[in-house]
């Protein structure tokens, strides 16, 4: 592959193809860590290592993973990173191992990770798949980080814990808490939407050849079951 | 598309009624209430209500402007919601967080779902809900009522006193009476003490036909039933708070309770059963608004369950 497909590989993720805000993957942890700005750092910083790492070690391994037992194989490799992860959060940064809690383990299910496994790197090179981890675990991060810093600025008058309306206004808690993460999550959407004018995914890619899930559903909601993969349903 | 065939579905024949007559009905069905809320809570009250009617008419011309879309604040639907927002708020709540307030029913809660009709959930309850989990401290700063210019001062709501009273450490704050709580001498949001207006305002809008008692009586009937059974004072638990006021012009609302009036039945019902529910056992004092927001949502549902047999047509099945 040339060098400016490369490039677009890289950054694929972070706009056109944001895993959080386009692909709407990931959507629990999003939502859950996403209420102050380090939080959503930290997630992301997790995650994208995760996925770098299972990204490279599924691409090694796609020749010799069976296809019928090719989940539990992706989510062993991940799980062994997540692990490694948690255990270097916890010894280096006791404080967002405690503002994560079960998140952080839990980004061994997280569906982005997954199905950068399953769409991209079962199919491409170790360097593309490499690639296509950062950039994905980019805009992971990216979009976390925005919605962390208009919560946390709305919600608490503060900004990476530095004041910034905190004791002058009084700040709107709701944004700490569900309904207010849903809303700057849709509001957010809405955003990007407008400002892409709704050309951040392709129309062909809506379909079950873009959908990330595709392999997992098997195509379930055409009703038409792709021949190779009957036998798993 | 042929834009000249019109393509309705029943009814075909209308009354000469209008959505802006309903509500300037609506309207002066309030007034009472708030007349009495600026001898009890002072003048600031009239100020706020004033405030909160204003912003709210100013956000739906500015929505329905920028979005290029028809002008409805002639239907006088901004102006009920700004008035019963403000009913729900306590009278020392600072303007820009009634601005808020204002934005977040007309704006998020109106006009995002498609402007009147189309909302799902009632803007004024909705507002407060949100300034409630937002502003704890300024939202629950109750102002004791006062009489018209005697000195301010702070009190505890009826049912935030019951709360107390019934843990161990309270039972010295003595209740308010029922004649103090019937004519709105407590303290509260400025439009929900005096149930004697408000209930007058519903008198009204009965006999106006603008509403039917169903929803009302259901949702108040099944909160004095209830908590008569589950050993409170019944008599206390349909006077305190903004039961009233939310039976009588949040639950009969057109657009967010259901058409049918065993579906309004329903709907009263499941109010006055999650209301006793919120305030008896969970943590907040007052469940009112949380009791007719859960079951704005499940409208839909309740309209479906009470789908009435067309005139010569087959029943219809429950889905």
């Amino acid at each position: 592959m040339e060098k400016k497909g490369r490039l677009s590989l890289l950054f694929n993720g972070v706009i056109k193809e944001n895993p959080v805000l386009v692909l709407l993957l990931g959507t629990c942890p999003t939502l859950a860590v996403s209420t102050m700005a380090v939080n959503g750092l930290g997630m992301g910083a997790a995650a994208t290592f995760v996925l770098i790492c299972s990204n490279v070690v599924i691409a090694m391994l796609k020749n010799v993973i069976p296809d019928k037992v090719r989940i539990p194989c992706y989510i062993v490799i991940i799980a062994g990173f997540v692990t490694m992860v948690q255990l270097i959060v916890k010894a280096y940064a006791p404080e967002v191992d405690q503002a994560l809690g079960l998140f952080l383990p839990l980004i061994v299910v997280n569906c982005i990770i997954l199905g950068r496994a399953e769409m991209f790197a079962s199919k491409n090179s170790v360097l593309n798949s490499a690639l296509d981890g950062l950039g994905m675990g980019l805009g992971f991060t990216l979009a976390l980080l925005i919605m962390g810093s208009v919560r946390e600025i709305l919600g608490s008058g503060t900004w990476f814990g530095i004041p910034i309306t905190a004791g002058r206004i009084d700040p709107m808690s709701i944004f700490l808490l569900a309904p207010g993460g849903f809303f700057v999550y849709g509001t957010i959407i809405a955003a990007l939407n407008k400002l892409t004018k709704g050309r951040a995914i392709k129309r062909k890619s809506m379909g079950c050849d873009g959908c990330p899930s595709a392999a997992a559903c098997g195509g379930a909601g055409t009703g038409q079951c792709p021949p190779d993969k009957e036998g798993q349903s | 598309m042929n834009k000249n065939l019109v393509i309705t579905s029943s009814p075909h024949f209308r009354a000469a009624t209008t959505t802006r007559d309903i509500m300037l009905d609506v309207l002066v069905a309030l007034i009472p209430t708030l007349v009495l809320s600026v001898f009890i809570f002072g003048f600031r009250a009239l100020i706020l209500s004033a405030f909160c009617v204003i912003f709210c008419v100013l956000c739906e011309y500015v929505y329905r402007r920028l979005m290029k879309l028809s002008f409805t604040i002639g239907d006088l639907s901004a102006a009920v919601t700004g008035l019963i927002l403000a009913f729900n708020l306590p009278v020392s709540l600072p303007l820009w967080m009634a601005a808020i307030g204002c934005f977040i029913a007309i704006v998020i809660v109106k006009q995002l779902f498609g402007g009147i009709g189309r909302n799902f959930a009632n803007p004024a309850i909705t507002a407060r809900i949100a300034l409630t989990i937002s502003f704890v401290g300024p939202m629950t700063n109750w102002t004791a009522p006062r009489l018209f210019l005697s000195d301010a001062a702070t009190s505890a709501t009826p049912l935030a006193l019951a709360d107390a009273a019934t843990s161990a450490t309270a039972g010295v704050t003595a209740l308010p009476g029922y004649m103090d709580m019937f004519l709105g001498m407590i303290s509260g949001s400025i439009g929900e003490t005096c149930k004697l207006t408000l209930l007058i305002g519903g008198l009204y809008l009965v006999l106006r036909k603008v509403i039917t008692p169903t929803a009302p009586l259901a949702f108040v009937g099944t909160v004095f039933v209830l908590s008569w059974a589950l050993g409170a004072d019944p008599v206390y638990h349909i006077l305190a708070g903004g039961l009233m006021l939310g039976a009588i012009f949040m639950a009969t609302d057109y657009v967010t309770t259901p058409t049918t009036e065993m579906g309004k039945l329903i709907f009263g019902v499941g109010c006055g059963l999650i209301t006793v529910i919120i305030r008896l056992y969970a943590g907040y004092p007052e469940g009112v608004s949380f009791a007719i927001l859960l079951m704005n949502i499940v409208t839909p549902h309740i309209d479906r369950l009470c789908t009435i047999k067309a005139f010569g047509g087959a029943r219809h099945k429950a889905l």
